[in-house]
């Protein structure tokens, strides 16, 4: 069977050669007709039979059409328009994309190995551009693109067979092909083999590509297309689904603990070579470049342009799964970043979440000790006003980063110093651990604390400032720290 | 001294219309088509004349009223598709804020035909693309790339109809050759951008009156490649939301 088709393919070309020659003049040397017609016959009876027919449903990313649950060959119209139009590319940000379908990326198509597809591309009035669709999953020239090239306000309809099953990016391949691509003109067409996909949970639709902006990334306005960008292959956005934050926050995606997801995930390009990861999972199974050879356990993998992947997960346990194109800088500068926001109970035998932090000493020392370029060096500051205004900035400098600048702290953390019954109540513990540094559990305003506060450099001048504007500030007691105290204090 | 002044009145009387065919003379030169036919082969281009502005619904209405066989209804299947002329409101009414906007939705045939009327005929593309190279101040701005990107924002965005001669002016006294809608050349497709245009490069070429597979003599220049695609996707009865035309005259020397 399989021997069978390679073959058809090698002839396919040759098919094509001869009916063009059929209706070329009838003064040509007429080709071996016979022959010609016996390896069309031949290759008529290999394929399925169709029967019945079908509208295609195409779906906006992340959804995906349902599984095919028919057993035989259709015919599958598809119907697809061609729509220019101004949208959101992040926020504040606008630029002007040419779609499949009305969004980035284009619709989703489903259809069945061995499916006779009569695909309808409607190119809308309103549209300033001709354009065309080449479906990788075509075996044909150009993958239909010269048979679908239509203008402005018109449709053309070509007809073929899905004869290979695979993940298959689709793309406009009118001149010039790079422009058309690279404002946003691709999707995926699925082609399930004749035996289906085994059934998962949930199955997610993503597609990476990037864009060439004239502004650079976040400048607000309507942005054109910069081609000297593209030329160098120097993008200032990477995405998923057509937009920064087309999978984050309220857009994010969802799935519960004990699901199986499945990810269709394309590389629209135009340029780029997409390192696929989900952060905090491993892809158990991988059709590697949506093909049917299936790797297990794999980490990232790569996609590239004009290519696709099939990444299959259980979700094992609850959490954020965060979507990347691992070329870091990306994902965190350019926007190739989408979230799977997973609900459901913790599963502690896989992972435990955090079971203890601690301040790592490499000299085995009790506390730590802040370093300082140099050490300070001030002159004593005359009145109470004047040594609380010191201490302000020592706070500021010192302890504002943990302890907040509102002294309110961080719940579970920090403990607070405002209103601070710790500091209130027994001063001299207060000054011992701002002189020597903190360790392990204390209880501050009803709430408990286990970290550890390091030793900072500071002279007793300066730990007495500080405590003296903590006294004074925030509805403490009020009072004044003196050097002498802290001396008392030090270690 | 009576014939001037006739003729001015006359003018008068004429309004927009005279203005819509005052055409410029565009002296002859060479340029650097974006196909190239051999390697950076220069076309000369002939002195010609150009309609200022491109044909107005009202020019187009006041030509359908005296031929009847190009008014909506009347016209050959063969000649324009269903869509000619379907903006108007009916076969010889114009919405009034249509008056002053560029024709659209008109076929090859009928725009040829209208020119015809006028003793004129469509500008070829060699002609076109002469003219619509210069700028306000270059008669050459093709290299520049401020030119370029403004050709190519207007690309960029989607159509939204404005009047004749609200975009710009260039060094010859011409409007709106970019920026308004595309134009109907007389010979849009002899040069081939086929539908599968990565195989364009190795095209028989002899299969092809103009001998020209894109094979872009400055494939920076998006704008004409875009420009030359879009006239390869056309067949003379196609009629377009974003397409109208200009008229333009042979000088005889």
């Amino acid at each position: 069977m399989k021997k069978n088709k390679s073959h058809f393919k090698k002839l396919f070309p040759k098919l094509f050669l001869i009916n063009l020659m059929a209706f070329s003049l009838t003064a040509c040397p007429a080709p071996k007709e016979s022959a010609a017609d016996t390896t069309a016959e031949h290759f008529a009876k290999q394929l399925p039979e169709i029967q019945g027919e079908e509208q295609a449903v195409l779906t906006h990313a992340p959804q995906v059409p349902p599984a095919i649950t028919r057993k035989h060959a259709t015919k599958v119209t598809v119907k697809m328009d061609v729509i220019e139009q101004e949208g959101e590319l992040s926020e504040g940000v606008r630029y002007t994309f040419w779609t499949f379908g009305g969004k980035v990326p284009g619709q989703f198509i489903r259809v069945r190995e061995g499916d006779l597809v009569e695909f309808h591309l409607r190119n809308h009035p309103n549209n300033k551009m001709p354009h065309n669709i080449d479906l990788h999953a075509v075996t044909g020239p150009g993958g239909g693109a010269s048979a679908s090239f239509t203008a402005p306000g018109q449709e053309t309809v070509f007809s073929f067979r899905a004869l290979n099953p695979g993940l298959y990016v689709y793309h406009c391949a009118t001149a010039p092909v790079g422009i058309h691509i690279a404002n946003g003109m691709y999707g995926l067409i699925l082609v399930e083999p004749k035996a289906g996909l085994p059934p998962v949970d949930q199955e997610l639709y993503i597609m990476q590509g990037e864009f060439y902006t004239q502004g650079a990334y976040g400048k607000p306005g309507l942005q054109p297309f910069s081609m000297e960008k593209a030329l160098a292959e120097k993008p200032d956005y990477v995405v998923f689904n057509g937009a920064v934050g087309a999978l984050t926050g309220d857009k994010a995606l969802t799935a519960k603990v004990g699901e199986r997801l499945r990810l269709y995930v394309g590389n629209g390009g135009p340029n780029l070579i997409s390192s696929f990861h989900a952060i905090g999972e491993i892809f158990d199974n991988v059709r590697h470049e949506g093909g049917t050879l299936v790797n297990h356990n794999v980490q990232t993998t790569l996609i590239p342009a004009g290519g696709a992947s099939v990444a299959e997960f259980k979700v094992e346990t609850s959490g954020s799964l965060v979507l990347v194109d691992h070329s870091i800088f990306r994902a965190f500068n350019k926007g190739a970043l989408g979230m799977i926001k997973v609900s459901g109970e913790e599963n502690k035998a896989v992972f435990s979440g955090q079971q203890e932090a601690k301040v790592y000493l490499p000299e085995g020392s009790a506390r730590q000790t802040m370093p300082q370029e140099k050490a300070p060096t001030s002159t004593a500051a005359k009145t109470l006003e004047d040594r609380i205004a010191r201490g302000s900035i020592i706070y500021k400098q010192n302890c504002a980063a943990c302890h907040q600048p509102d002294g309110a702290g961080v719940k579970g953390a920090f403990p607070p110093l405002a209103k601070s019954d710790y500091l209130n109540n027994n001063l001299k513990q207060s000054i011992h651990a701002v002189a020597n540094g903190l360790e392990g559990p204390i209880v501050v305003n009803g709430e408990s604390y286990n970290s550890v506060m390091p030793k900072l450099q500071l002279s007793d001048q300066e730990v007495a400032y500080v405590l003296t504007y903590l006294l004074n500030s925030w509805e403490n007691k009020g009072g004044e720290v003196t050097p002498e105290m802290v001396k008392q204090e030090r270690e | 001294m009576r014939a001037v002044f006739l003729t001015l009145w006359l003018g008068v009387l004429m309004g927009a219309s005279a203005a819509a065919a005052e055409q410029v003379r565009i002296p002859g030169g060479t340029y650097q088509p974006f196909y190239a036919l051999k390697k950076k082969q220069p076309v000369a281009v002939a002195s010609f004349a150009l309609d200022v502005y491109p044909v107005s619904n009202q020019d187009f209405l006041r030509f359908v009223s005296q031929h009847s066989q190009w008014q909506r209804g009347q016209v050959k299947p063969i000649f324009a598709d269903r869509q000619y002329l379907q903006h108007w409101p009916g076969p010889l009414q114009i919405a009034p804020q249509q008056a002053k906007q560029p024709v659209n939705h008109v076929s090859w045939f009928a725009a040829q035909a209208y020119c015809q009327a006028q003793g004129k005929k469509l500008p070829s593309q060699d002609q076109w693309e002469f003219a619509a190279q210069a700028s306000e101040t270059k008669a050459d701005a093709s290299q520049d790339a401020h030119f370029r990107q403004r050709i190519l924002d207007w690309y960029a965005r989607p159509t939204q109809l404005a009047t004749v001669g609200s975009t710009y002016r260039n060094i010859y006294g011409v409007y709106d050759l970019h920026g308004l809608l595309w134009e109907w050349v007389h010979d849009f497709n002899t040069v081939m951008v086929t539908g599968e245009s990565r195989e364009d490069s190795s095209l028989d070429r002899s299969l092809f009156c103009a001998g020209g597979a894109v094979d872009g003599a400055d494939p920076a220049n998006y704008a004409a490649y875009m420009r030359y695609a879009f006239r390869s996707s056309l067949k003379g009865n196609y009629t377009l939301k974003t397409l109208g035309f200009r008229c333009a005259k042979e000088i005889k020397s």
